[in-house]
């Protein structure tokens, strides 16, 4: 199964979304990131039976502070499939590829290039 | 019983035997006399006492003592109500003085509803003593000559103490004992949530009287006439501790058109009636809510007038 | 334990915006298990504050740490060598640590990050709920094991008050009547008749209203 992707993000792989923390979507921001997305087992299907919801409220968590702080809380969502879903998360990819090139760059990334270029 | 503790023309009714008669006077939300002492025209002839409430539902009104100055001057005697929201003890004290060096023969001590229900949400609440304790701090003071502190008073309060009692609230099983720890307290007269079911009101006072405290205290019975069904509705469904039947929210929507205040009223007088021969009642409260005027058709149509002279 | 929440960003981002090196303090205790003040709350207000900034254009240093205990001295001396590195200190702790701070490092500023609520428990997953207001004179050999001092929104020390409606108190049907409570138990405990004994006057001099407490352990002291 050959699926095309968007080659622009990177995939931290994680043994359950119950694992990231808010933390760490927030420190992919700091880091530049544009946008994050994380992607969970189909709610209900969590092997550890709740980590798929945890990791929903956290990502609105984070969401929230985003807003605080002037990132923009649209920038972080949470996607669910089942590990056959291979174009499903193709589809997951081009969306959120597709949000964030409407979103355009991350203030954050944009604020750090030009602290850069005045160095 | 029979002992007089205090010149209150109430008490004195109520020793003597006779079916006692208050009503009650809401002061304004401002500093106009004139409102209060309307009101007080209105029924001084219909009742023997007449309460003046203390900031009810929590919104911020002319004092109490105050209103009751008012009354007092004019001849009326009133009954005093006081809450424990808003005073510590030493305010309840001095109020207590207060009200004495008028006079005020008669007291009502409750704990008051919640500042969140008035206009003062963001306000403190006090509850230094709770209501049974108030009641406490008057029979000490009166009966003992003492503050709480356990200083002498020169010139004691001569204060007839009352509580107030719902029947109908939640959990019914302790209504009756938690009346006796009033009585236990020092209550002398006891005031009624407003009655609707009589049913439960009677099963209330037969508990009560077979452990023989309507001998130890005397019980009015509250009575608030309803002037629409909507009142009743609302009374029904939104007023914490509030008993009413589906029967008298029935018979107010039958009645004809613009005659559903007159019906309440009937209902009212109905009740009085009804209960006036029940062993344990002592006296009514008619708590004619903005409807003063109605309190002398229903006390003479319920065969309460003329008020004896004692 | 102590209940504490955390304080909106944009509260916390107005006390500092004007420095320019900030330490954010947690506490390893209390606010650490009520998800308000810990390591984690730390990190998070850390990079939240770090990108405000860095987003104005105005970065700033932000230092994160996290102590035992921000409630004694022990603890709170690790950062004495550090201290001038610092032009504020955002504490995390409840009301005590802040303070504690506040009162051993004189010249520098500190800021409370969170709002102090109560002494309660964690009574299910997001909700902590208090029950006890540390009145100094506990009662609750004679009320079941129940307080009416924090529980009753009267503090009605012979209840319940009228307005106990289906067990509900009459400021929201979402509090349970302390007293209801307290039945529900001495019923358990076969104790009804306990309900008759009246409470009395209650002494608050050990409560709030005798002034700041102390206990003094002669005892103990070295």
């Amino acid at each position: 199964m050959r699926l095309k992707i968007p080659s622009n993000f990177r995939i931290i792989r994680v043994p359950c979304t119950g694992k990231v923390d808010v933390i760490h979507i927030l420190r992919a921001f700091e880091k530049g990131a544009d946008g994050v997305y994380v992607v969970g087992c189909m709610e209900g299907d969590c092997h550890f039976n709740e980590g798929n919801f945890r990791a929903r409220k956290r990502v609105e968590q984070a969401a929230k502070i985003l807003d605080q702080v002037g990132v923009g809380g649209e920038r972080v969502k949470m996607f669910n499939l089942s590990a056959g879903e291979g174009p499903l998360f193709a589809q997951f990819s081009i969306e959120m590829d597709n949000i964030i090139r409407e979103l355009g760059p991350s203030p954050i990334r944009v604020a750090k290039q030009k602290k850069k270029d005045a160095a | 019983m029979s002992d007089l503790n205090t010149a209150s023309n109430l008490e004195k009714v109520l020793k003597a035997g006779h079916i006692g008669v208050t009503s009650e006077c809401g002061p304004p939300r401002g500093s106009d006399a004139d409102e209060v002492k309307k009101k007080g025209a209105l029924i001084r002839d219909y009742v023997d006492a007449i309460n003046v409430t203390d900031n009810q539902t929590a919104m911020t009104r002319m004092s109490s003592l105050a209103a009751c100055v008012h009354l007092k001057l004019m001849g009326i005697e009133p009954v005093l109500q006081m809450v424990t929201r808003d005073r510590n003890r030493v305010a309840l004290q001095s109020d207590i003085l207060g009200a004495a060096s008028f006079d005020i023969p008669n007291m009502l001590c409750l704990s008051g509803d919640h500042q969140s229900f008035g206009d003062c949400a963001q306000g403190q609440n006090v509850h230094d003593l709770d209501s049974m304790q108030l009641v406490q701090t008057v029979r000490y003071m009166r009966d003992e000559g003492k503050f709480l502190g356990g200083d002498d008073i020169k010139r004691p309060p001569k204060i007839f103490v009352g509580a107030a009692a719902n029947p109908f609230a939640d959990p019914f099983e302790i209504r009756v004992p938690r009346l006796a720890k009033k009585i236990a307290c020092g209550a002398e007269f006891i005031q009624t949530q407003c009655i609707y079911n009589l049913d439960k009101f009677k099963e209330w006072i037969k508990i009560a009287a077979d452990r023989g405290l309507t001998e130890k205290t005397f019980i009015m019975a509250g009575m608030t006439p309803m002037k629409s069904v909507g009142m009743a509705k609302y009374m029904k469904n939104r007023v914490p501790g509030m008993d009413v039947p589906d029967e008298i929210i029935k018979r107010l929507a039958g009645a004809e058109k613009g005659k559903q205040a007159q019906e309440g009223i009937d209902i009212c007088v109905e009740h009085i009636q009804e209960l006036k021969e029940l062993n344990g009642v002592s006296g009514f409260h008619i708590m004619a809510i903005e409807w003063e005027e109605k309190v002398p058709e229903i006390v003479e149509r319920s065969g309460l007038y003329p008020r004896p002279e004692v | 334990m102590i209940i504490a929440e955390k304080k909106p960003i944009e509260e916390i981002i107005d006390e500092v915006k004007d420095f320019n090196r900030l330490l954010i303090l947690g506490c390893n205790e209390c606010v650490t298990v009520c998800e308000a003040g810990g390591k984690k709350e730390v990190e998070i207000l850390a990079s939240a504050l770090r990108m405000y900034f860095i987003n104005k254009g105005d970065e700033k240093v932000i230092t994160e740490n996290t102590l035992e205990r921000q409630c004694d001295h022990e603890y709170l001396e690790e950062l004495r060598s550090n201290i001038d590195d610092y032009d504020a200190i955002v504490s995390l702790a409840c009301g005590v640590g802040v303070q504690f701070a506040a009162e051993k490092y004189l010249t520098t500023p500190l800021i409370p990050g969170v709002n102090t609520v109560c002494l309660g428990a964690n009574e299910d997953r997001g909700l902590w709920t208090e029950r006890c207001q540390a009145c100094g004179s506990c009662v609750l050999a004679r009320t079941g094991g129940i307080c009416p001092v924090s529980r009753c929104a009267k503090r009605v020390l012979n209840g319940p008050c009228g307005g106990s409606t289906n067990g509900k108190c009459e400021i929201s049907k979402d509090v349970d009547c302390a007293w209801q409570l307290i039945l529900d138990r001495l019923k358990a405990l076969d104790k009804m008749g306990d309900y008759e004994k009246i409470a009395p006057i209650k002494d608050w001099s050990t409560d709030r209203a005798g002034g700041p407490r102390t206990v003094t352990r002669e005892d103990v002291k070295i």
